[in-house]
């Protein structure tokens, strides 16, 4: 038999999947394909203060071995999260939940992380300060390690729980970032969001999605999150959630040796709503192959 | 309920111009009426793609695609006895008992739009209703599914654009100048279309639309269209919408 389980930080996970933010909807939208009480954690849709429609339509454009997504935010708002989103889910669900919070200033990441303040239920508070998507904030706030800090610590100070922040890719050195994070007082960190793309309709002129550019995320971008990853982990002492491209147990595994303390999945889930599922169920059997027993602290010769 | 399925491309031929009738043997117990669609999944491409179930059976699902890009022409390329990995019983699909048993269903389709409109055809005789299928193309060679929905009992009525074969002028031209009357309408087609319908018919009715779809499941939200009851996901809460849902 081999041993699933993993620590993030205090957090024991049974096993090191989680499907990341945007692409599990509030999670019963996933419970409706496969038993969602297997996964490692969950990370919620991105929410912010106040509910948002998100932006106009195209929001998803296809790429070779991803897609660019211009979502923009499309939640309920904290209160509404709190109130339903997250009850719903836990009448279901017993595995932790992580909250992910967005914003477009440091008083927007304070008041939605005060909010969940009062929420049990929430297990982990993920600051997204990566978010592409949105004018004024978003990724702009993650891409200062001034302003990543000041965020940090304004979540920190009203917030009794552990607190993930989540990296963009899009600066020149991530581990600037990381490690303002890490002094601001982040319990720690996700890498990666997704990177800036865009795309054009050669026949229109037009960029495929409406509004112009959007997050590039899949297959395509697992490179770039390994590389990130093993830079961010080498560099802080706080844990990582690997996050970038991850459709197989292969990939989970070679996340984890990157430095990641877990590891989160995206894209694949939209594929096919039993991706995480089937990884969970792959992780064994190539663990075996590779005579691995436990995925914990699993290093780089 | 939604379920991942592979099926097997028995069949493949030309029904119209670029025009693809795909049979595929396999489990569609995930099936549950017309208007649903599936993701399909294509060899060498990451997203799926979204396709009407055209008609089905227990064991035998019937897909009409039409190649407008990349990916359909890769669908359209498949030889039989390919597996082909699908996202059953997705969307909520026409509802049937909107149009009042012994009533007379008007179903209208624009284009690759008619495909849906065969197995709710079937479905509407069986409960009884009456049909007239008013199909809507460019012209002539784009005709598809005509015999068809005559077989499964409609009344039908085709209109072409360039006039080179039956009415000429779109489908809302077709339904004034043949004066059809009905109970209630179903549509599926181009937009301009579906608008046109929601504005001009007197009768209440219901139309499917078409967004781009990331996962077609109803996970990333990347389809949600406002409506006058709040945001809705296409993939979800749709396709299908009741005429005074959408704003256009
Ligand atoms: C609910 C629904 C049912 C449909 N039923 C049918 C059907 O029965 N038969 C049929 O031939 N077509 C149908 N379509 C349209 C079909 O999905 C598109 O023509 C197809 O996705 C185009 O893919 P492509 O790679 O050839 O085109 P490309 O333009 O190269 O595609 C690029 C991307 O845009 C998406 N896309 C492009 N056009 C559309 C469109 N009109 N609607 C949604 N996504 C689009 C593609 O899926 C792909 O992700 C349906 C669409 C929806 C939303
Ligand atoms: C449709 C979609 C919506 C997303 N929404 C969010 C979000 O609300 N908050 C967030 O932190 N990340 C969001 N992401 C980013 C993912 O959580 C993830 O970081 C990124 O997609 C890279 O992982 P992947 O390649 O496995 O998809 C979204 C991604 C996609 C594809
Ligand atoms: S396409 Fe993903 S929610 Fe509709």
């Amino acid at each position: 038999m081999v041993d699933l389980s993993v620590n993030l930080g205090d957090i024991r996970l049974d096993n090191p999947v989680i499907p990341a933010s945007g692409t599990c909807g509030f999670g019963l939208e996933l419970a409706e394909w496969y038993d969602i009480n297997m996964l490692g954690a969950i990370s919620l849709k991105g929410t912010t203060r106040d509910p948002r429609f998100g932006n106009a339509l195209p929001r998803i454009a296809e790429c070779p071995s991803g897609l660019i997504n211009s979502v923009g935010l499309e939640n309920p708002g904290i209160d509404k999260l709190l109130s339903e989103k997250i009850p719903a889910l836990r009448a279901i669900y017993h595995k932790p939940i992580i909250a992910n919070i967005s914003g477009f200033s440091v008083e927007d990441f304070a008041f939605c992380a005060e909010k969940a303040e009062s929420c049990p239920d929430i297990d982990i508070l993920e600051v997204n300060i990566s978010c592409p998507n949105v004018h004024g904030g978003g990724m702009a706030l993650g891409t200062d390690p001034e302003v990543a800090a000041a965020v940090t610590r304004a979540v920190k100070q009203v917030s009794s729980k552990p607190v993930f922040v989540k990296l963009t890719p899009n600066v020149t050195d991530i581990v600037t970032i990381a490690r303002a994070c890490e002094a601001a007082g982040a319990d720690g960190l996700t890498v990666i969001n997704t990177l800036l793309g865009m795309r054009i309709d050669i026949r229109t002129r037009k960029p495929v999605v409406a509004a112009g550019t959007g997050g590039f995320s899949g297959p395509a971008i697992f490179p770039i999150a390994v590389r990130a990853v093993y830079q961010v982990a080498h560099a802080c002492r706080i844990p990582v959630m690997g996050c970038g491209g991850i459709s197989t147990a292969e990939e989970v595994i070679e996340m984890l040796m990157a430095g990641a303390a877990a590891v989160q999945v995206g894209s694949a889930s939209l594929v096919n709503p039993l991706a995480c599922k089937e990884i969970i169920e792959q992780l064994p059997v190539v663990m075996e192959r590779l005579g691995l027993k436990d995925l914990k602290q699993l290093k780089l010769n | 309920m939604a379920t991942e399925r592979t099926f097997i491309l028995t069949a493949i031929e030309p029904v119209a111009a670029a025009t693809w009738r795909l049979q595929l043997s396999g489990d569609t117990s995930g099936l549950r009426c017309a208007g649903q669609f599936v993701m399909v999944s294509v060899p060498e491409f990451y997203l799926r793609r979204p396709v009407s179930v055209c008609d089905c059976e227990p064991g035998l699902l019937t897909l009409i695609v039409k190649v407008m890009g990349e990916g359909t022409a890769a669908l359209c390329a498949l030889r039989p006895g390919r597996e082909i990995s699908l996202l059953c019983g997705l969307g909520n699909g026409f509802d049937l008992s909107a149009c009042p048993k012994g009533k007379e269903a008007m179903i209208i389709g624009g284009g690759v739009g008619v495909a849906p409109l065969l197995l709710l055809c079937k479905q509407l005789r069986e409960a009884d209703r009456h049909v007239t299928a008013v199909l809507g193309f460019n012209t002539k060679e784009d005709i598809f599914l005509e015999k068809e929905l005559e077989a499964a009992g409609a009344d039908v009525i085709v209109a072409t654009a360039d006039g080179s074969a039956g009415c000429q002028g779109f489908v809302t031209d077709a339904i004034r100048m043949c004066v059809l009357k009905s109970d209630y309408f179903y549509a599926c087609g181009p937009r301009p279309m579906l608008k046109a319908l929601c504005t001009q018919l007197r009768q209440d009715g219901e139309v499917s639309t078409e967004e781009r779809m990331g996962c077609g499941a109803g996970i990333c939200y990347g389809c949600t269209c406002q409506t006058t009851s709040g945001p809705k996901r296409t993939c979800k809460e749709g396709p299908v919408f009741k005429k005074e849902e959408l704003v256009w």
